[in-house]
């Protein structure tokens, strides 16, 4: 179908043809207080050499992270993104391939799904992954309402070193489930687990952590998984980061129920925060599986015995459970999720592995050598992986404003989520030495 | 089609024998043809009190997915484990291996609601 807008001529003869004068008389119903009654305050319209211009003026207001060195975290990261990437799913058949409601149709699509699937379960350590969820926040939100349902119960504890945000959607999808949130403490920079014992008990739907937390530290699983074990119904929820899990121990070991997190710094640009992906992969048990929100991807055989692929269990589903579906979530990243499939691929165990190491060097460096500086802190002392937390007597907003003018994003004023004081500061495989020792002389001479 | 007597119907078909104060509850030969092969039972958790006419699990079969409702009041003791790895023993026997729940009666009265078989029979030529 052309998209080429009616004519005057053609709209007349459309009105003559239903029987209305104007194109008002349809809306008749509308009742006149509800209208608008003016034209809408949106200006001419431009000739498309005036629209270039001044979609590039805004445009010239952004950073980009070409020109500036960037320490930014707090999900997002800036890891190197292999050329193949762009190459790849430029392709139409990925970059305009929507997980089609003709599923079966699209074999390549869900061939991907299905590749997807297995790496995230992999990488996690778990056994069933689903297509990929919106992002890390309401991918962590679908991790807590299907605990609840597993349990049968409503009391959350989540940790306050879960990102702030990522906690405020959880609650926001867990209000009209009448979720009890119990938010627990931290102390030096990790979840206070005197506290999440004491509010223990057999009520509790699920224990949220994030591996590595908010402020870059790494929580004691060996001691959250003995807590759990002793209140079976409670479910441990662990939101990771997945270049992390090149490195750390999977979650599985530590008896992760749920493991699910933001999949952005799988291949993925920065861009302006999204789109992104949230993953979600959970434990080889038939109650979990019916209850994983969203769409899976399945391997099956014809009639002919070849290998095809088809989205499973889909009575789960919206479309037809309608309101008793397991979730509202009947869609996936399916083009950000090929993007996180092509890099694992890419990189393979030993690149995965690379990353997250040279991260956590180039981090623990890094620290070192602020935390030698005499007006900075930090927090984490050495227990975190490429992400940590300084606290600092200069005003952390003028640091920061400081670093930006030598083009440098010299990390995240936490004191924006109105909990903690300081800058969180994270450091990828992207950094060089130069840059990294650059950081520290400018904030010694501050 | 035959109907067992002795045994009490809802209108959404489940059947409930009762013996003393325990009873046994599936669903009837009737809705298990309607529904055509069953492939997956999610019953409720034992110790679970549920009330008349309440949800108490869901039979997906490869045409629907159904929910299933207490035809009386009362306490979960004991749910069908077997179904979990043979849903289809539902459509084999659904008065026998194909029972869904075992339910401490609460109040026997709730039987008045119920059909017998002579009143389900007509009810199902009816439908």
């Amino acid at each position: 179908m052309d998209y080429v807008s009616n004519t005057e001529q053609e709209r007349q003869q459309m009105l003559k043809e239903i029987g209305v004068e104007a194109i008002e008389d349809i809306f008749d119903s509308i009742p006149d207080e509800v209208r608008l009654n003016r034209e809408l305050d949106v200006s001419e319209g431009m000739s498309e050499l005036e629209l270039k211009r001044h979609i590039n003026k805004i445009a010239d207001k952004n950073i980009s992270l070409e020109n500036y060195t960037s320490f930014l975290g707090g999900g997002a990261y800036d890891h190197y993104v292999p050329s193949i990437i762009d190459h790849l799913i430029s392709r139409q058949e990925f970059y305009t391939a929507y997980t089609p409601y003709q599923a079966e149709l699209s074999q390549g699509t869900l061939q991907v799904v299905y590749e997807y699937q297995s790496m995230i379960s992999e990488l996690t350590g778990m056994d069933v992954a689903n297509a990929s969820l919106l992002d890390g926040g309401s991918a962590t939100a679908e991790a807590i309402l299907m605990a609840s349902r597993i349990s049968r119960n409503k009391k959350v504890l989540i940790s306050s070193a879960l990102h702030p945000s990522y906690r405020e959607v959880a609650k926001t999808y867990g209000k009209p489930k009448d979720l009890d949130f119990v938010e627990i403490s931290i102390e030096d920079g990790v979840t206070n687990l005197e506290e999440l014992e004491d509010n223990l008990d057999n009520d509790v739907a699920a224990i949220v952590v994030q591996y590595p937390n908010f402020y870059g530290s790494i929580e004691n699983m060996e001691k959250i998984k003995q807590l759990k074990e002793e209140y079976k119904k409670a479910l441990l929820i662990v939101v990771a980061n997945p270049i992390a899990l090149g490195l750390l121990t999977p979650p599985k070991e530590f008896g992760a129920d749920i493991v699910t997190g933001e999949g952005q710094s799988l291949g993925n640009t920065i861009n302006y925060g999204g789109p992104y992906l949230g993953y979600l992969a959970c434990i080889n048990d038939r109650k979990f599986i019916r209850q994983l929100p969203g769409r899976i991807a399945g391997a099956t055989v014809d009639a002919d015995g070849n290998r095809g692929y088809v989205l499973t269990l889909q009575t789960r589903e919206q479309h037809i459970r309608r309101e008793k579906a397991t979730s509202n979530m009947c869609t996936n990243e399916a083009l950000n999720a090929a993007i996180s499939t092509i890099y694992m691929a890419t990189m393979g165990k030993k690149g995965m592995k690379e990353v997250a190491e040279q991260s956590y060097k180039k981090a623990h460096y890094l620290a070192d050598k602020i935390d030698e500086l005499e007006d900075f802190e930090v927090v984490n002392s050495d227990n975190f992986f490429h992400e940590f937390w300084i606290t600092t007597k200069l005003a952390a907003k003028k640091v920061l404003s400081n670093l930006k003018e030598e083009k440098i994003l010299g990390g995240i004023d936490i004191s924006r989520f109105e909990e903690e004081e300081g800058i969180l500061i994270s450091v990828t495989e992207k950094r060089t030495k130069e840059e990294l020792d650059n950081l520290v002389r400018l904030l010694e001479a501050m | 089609m035959t109907i067992p007597k002795d045994l009490f119907f809802t209108e959404n078909h489940e059947w409930i024998s009762v013996d003393g104060k325990e009873a046994v509850v599936g669903i009837s030969e009737h809705a298990q043809d309607e529904l055509g092969d069953i492939v997956f039972v999610e019953l409720p958790s034992v110790e679970e009190e549920l009330d008349q006419f309440e949800e108490f699990g869901v039979i997906e079969s490869v045409k629907a997915v159904s929910d299933v409702f207490m035809p009386v009041s009362g306490i979960i003791v004991e749910v069908n484990e077997d179904l979990m790895d043979q849903p289809e023993l539902i459509n084999e026997d659904p008065y026998g291996s194909g029972w869904l729940i075992k339910v401490e009666v609460k109040d026997k009265s709730d039987l008045e609601e119920l059909m017998d078989s002579a009143e389900y029979k007509a009810f199902i030529e009816g439908e």
